[in-house]
């Protein structure tokens, strides 16, 4: 269906379940739309005073009433069948490809694929801007393990499945990059999850924080550029190194600072 | 057709009160003290469309600032604040209150009684309604609130919105809030005791109806969100942690208390709507209503589980499946009642003769705008599908369908209804149905695009966008939508401040109405009704005019309705 009239899809599983999902509640409503406007605009053209003096004194017809109930009802039920046939290819991780098993990593605490493989990424909100945090137990011991990190932009290699562990440090945001699935609000206190599992190399998928969360609202983006698996572990690589020399070029800085006087060993200025 | 016209029509007999003189005191004191429910009732209605401009020309900026992309106009700061008012205006000091202003004026007069129950409680709701507005609007002298009309802590706690526009903010929800809820439990009272002789409760007009559940609704829903308040309150300066996720508390707390209160709230603002709708169609259809005992239940069935849908506005919140499976379902429920008042209205249309007035018009593009936005809401209620819609424009454009046709096309429809029976005078038709053909467009232009918008991925809230997103058409029409929807609305609003004084003289019922306010002059004298009629049926007015046909052999013309009629 044409980009005006339904939601995004196309890198992910999960976003294209929902986007057939939406094609199939979007035609049911196009014809109940037309079907009660039609009845509205045919009675306005034919029933007016002028052309139809006499009113019919009409109080009621149980049984068309009733009917018609059952007929409003009976589309609800069809939608929420498709809705729970459709639901487990939304919810449920499908397995990674089998050509990128050599960087997952595993977690213990959300949404896994039947086979266990998988990439997870936490994201952590804080005004205004997403921090990513790559690899496993990322939620309890990133500093630790030393793992690597980036902000806003977020790299995953195609076909596998990413795992995202969701949680904010401040006020509440949502997680939300259309093209990859359904938004998550990150919410302080509370650890949400998701996943998708990007279909296409080379890509880049704008997102964008969904709940109010201050001033700059606005510009609190999220970009998410889908590599292949093994130029994924040379960014990874390359990532990691670079966060640890500018980790040693800091503590170089600091040592001399605190040398001349300018800092204390506690960090104060 | 001249005025002098009026007075050789032969009605109304039975009209016993024929003349009003106004008594000689000092005017502007009589409307402060007074306790008369229609001087109220008029207050309320002057009040509350002050509010709805107010609120408008903050949509206008909004819209101005959103119009091109990386806009400078407003700052984000600016912005947030005027969403914050926006909503809350809208919401606590425009719809909720002009129904009650509708209410106080027209349940007396439609079931009979002479006051409400309670005269002097009633001056008290109007006048906490006014304190509430005045300590709100006075927050712009200092910091307006900037966390939105739904104040979701943490973002509203005392951290991150230090002003006191937060607490202005709270200050306003308990003010409207004990205003509404005095006016509830007055309805309430009013309706169950003070009915005309005869009137049974399936014979109380359908905008009665709507009225008391309502009313009820409002006792069932205020209680908490005052609670949550002031939780925020205590939160915000008594070192409380209600909702502060750093000392065990809960934002999700506060988002389920909120939105216990906020759906039932939708429904608030849209039942009396739907009844205005439920008195102007037969009117005008010549026709009685279809399925008078199916629109009553539908009322009571949706306020019902009104009560039971509030978690589908936290699908994306932290929330287990099965609890986003049953607010699906119970959503998807709330369609059907719903569904059966959309099906007897266009029922009641159906082999009518069709008087195309103005309040028609807003009637029947009240019917178009509402089915968009009910409609919208069952892909919102799909909660996987809602996943990529939620606090998208997809969302804003769905409940300003529903609100804007649920509440302002049915105000304007009810307003240009019973303006005669307030003023005594009638409204120009001409400039009316120009004024519904410019909002009509004005609105969808505004609104429809945006749901192109949220499907193209536009967050709410968001005070600026890049170009290159595939926005920037969108929201350049929705913003020249806006101001076409301004004009329209604009242009109503002087017919009304015009025809109050240069309108032809409406008469005691120029409709030919069928409720009992049509039974007493325009404007009705203070005590109303000299004597009240036996109630026989849903139409007591429509009973007189047959009875006194049959005893005088003369068709009644009521002064008003032929000149609309081209029969």
């Amino acid at each position: 269906m044409a980009a005006c009239c339904s939601v995004k899809s196309g890198g992910s599983p999960n976003a294209n379940s929902i986007h057939s999902l939406y094609d199939i509640i979007f035609v049911i409503a196009v014809l109940v739309f037309l079907t009660v406007t039609g009845f509205v605009l045919y009675s306005v053209w034919a029933f007016r005073a002028s052309k139809h003096p006499v009113a019919a004194q009409i109080h009621g017809n149980t049984k068309l009433e009733l009917g018609l109930t059952a007929g409003a009802a009976g589309i609800l039920v069809i939608l929420a069948v498709v809705t729970f046939i459709k639901l487990p290819s939304i919810i449920n991780p499908p397995n990674s490809d089998a050509s990128a098993a050599s960087v997952l990593s595993a977690s213990l605490t959300a949404p896994t694929p039947p086979s266990g493989n998988k990439l997870t990424i936490c994201v952590t909100g804080r005004q205004f801007i997403w921090r990513y945090t790559y690899g496993a137990g990322c939620n309890k011991s990133s500093w630790a393990d030393k793992l690597p990190y980036s902000y806003q932009e977020m790299v995953v290699p195609a076909g596998e499945t990413v795992d995202l562990v969701i949680q904010s440090s401040d006020v509440i945001h949502s997680w939300w990059v259309p093209a990859l699935g359904g938004k998550v609000d990150a919410v302080p206190g509370f650890t949400t999850y998701t996943w998708f599992k990007a279909l296409h190399a080379n890509e880049l998928y704008h997102g964008q924080c969904a709940q109010l969360c201050g001033r700059e609202h606005a510009f609190m983006t999220a970009l998410v550029k889908v590599v292949t698996p093994s130029q994924y572990e040379s960014w990874l690589k390359r990532q990691a190194t670079l966060i640890s020399e500018q980790n040693d070029q800091v503590s170089e800085l600091r040592k001399d600072l605190i040398k001349k006087g300018d800092l204390t060993s506690s960090g104060v200025f | 057709m001249s005025t002098t016209d009026q007075a050789l029509r032969p009605v109304p007999q039975v009209l016993a009160h024929e003349i009003h003189k106004p008594r000689e005191t000092n005017k502007w004191l009589d409307w402060v003290l007074t306790t008369d429910h229609k001087k109220i009732g008029i207050m309320y209605l002057v009040l509350t469309f002050v509010f709805f401009l107010l609120g408008g020309v903050e949509a206008l900026l909004m819209r101005s600032q959103l119009a091109v992309p990386n806009n400078t106009l407003i700052s984000g700061e600016h912005y947030n604040e005027l969403l914050t008012l926006h909503g809350t205006t809208m919401i606590f000091l425009f719809v909720v209150p002009v129904m009650a202003g509708f209410g106080n004026y027209f349940v007396p007069l439609m079931i009979g009684a002479r006051d409400m129950a309670f005269p002097r409680l009633n001056a008290l709701s109007f006048w906490l309604l006014l304190l509430g507005g005045v300590v709100f609007y006075a927050s712009l002298f200092w910091h307006p609130p900037e966390a939105g009309w739904w104040s979701y802590p943490p973002l509203s706690s005392i951290q991150y919105s230090p002003s006191g526009g937060q607490d202005a903010w709270i200050f306003l929800i308990h003010l409207t809030g004990i205003s509404s809820l005095v006016g509830a439990i007055n309805f309430y009272v009013t309706i169950v005791n003070m009915r005309a002789p005869g009137m049974t409760w399936g014979r109380m007009p359908l905008f009665v109806w709507s009225i008391l559940i309502y009313a009820v609704l409002l006792i069932i829903a205020l209680p908490v969100v005052a609670a949550a308040v002031t939780m925020l309150l205590t939160d915000r300066h008594f070192g409380t942690h209600w909702f502060d996720p750093t000392n065990h508390g809960s934002p999700v707390l506060w988002e389920n208390l909120f939105w216990f209160f906020g759906h039932p709230e939708v429904y608030i603002m849209i039942l009396p709507g739907f009844g205005m709708i439920s008195e102007v169609l037969p009117v005008f259809s010549r026709k009685p209503i279809f399925g008078y005992k199916a629109i009553a239940a539908s009322t009571i069935v949706i306020a019902f589980l009104a009560t039971l849908v509030w978690a589908h506005h936290l699908f994306t919140a932290p929330m287990p499946l099965v609890v986003l499976g049953f607010f699906m379902l119970s959503s998807f429920l709330i369609g059907i009642p719903t569904g059966v008042k959309i099906f007897n209205w266009t029922a009641t249309l159906w082999r009518g003769s069709l008087v195309m007035t103005t309040s028609l018009y807003w009637a029947i593009g009240f019917l178009i705008i509402f089915l968009i936005g009910g409609i919208t809401g069952i892909f919102l209620a799909v909660f996987p599908v809602d996943w990529q819609l939620n606090d998208t424009y997809f969302v804003v454009a769905h409940f300003h369908y529903v609100l804007m046709g649920g509440a302002v096309f049915t105000i304007m429809s009810g307003t240009y209804y019973w303006y005669p029976k307030m003023t005594g005078r009638l409204c120009s038709e001409r400039l009316g149905k120009a004024s519904f053909w410019v909002t009509f467009i004005g609105f969808n232009l505004t609104f429809f695009v945006q749901h192109a918008l949220g499907l193209s991925g536009m967050p709410r809230r968001i005070y600026t966008y890049q170009p290159g997103m595939g926005w920037s058409t969108y929201n350049l029409i929705s913003s020249i939508g806006s101001y076409i929807l301004a004009l329209g609305i604009l242009m109503s609003m002087y017919n009304f401040a015009v025809s109050y004084k240069k309108g032809k003289i409406s008469g005691p019922d120029p409709w030919k109405g069928n409720t009992l306010e049509w039974f007493t002059t325009s404007p009705p004298p203070v005590n109303n009704f000299d004597s009240v009629p036996r109630v026989r049926s849903v139409e007591p007015m429509r009973d007189i005019r047959l009875e006194v046909e049959a005893q005088t052999g003369v068709l009644q013309k009521t002064g008003g309705s032929e000149q609309f009629t081209r029969v």
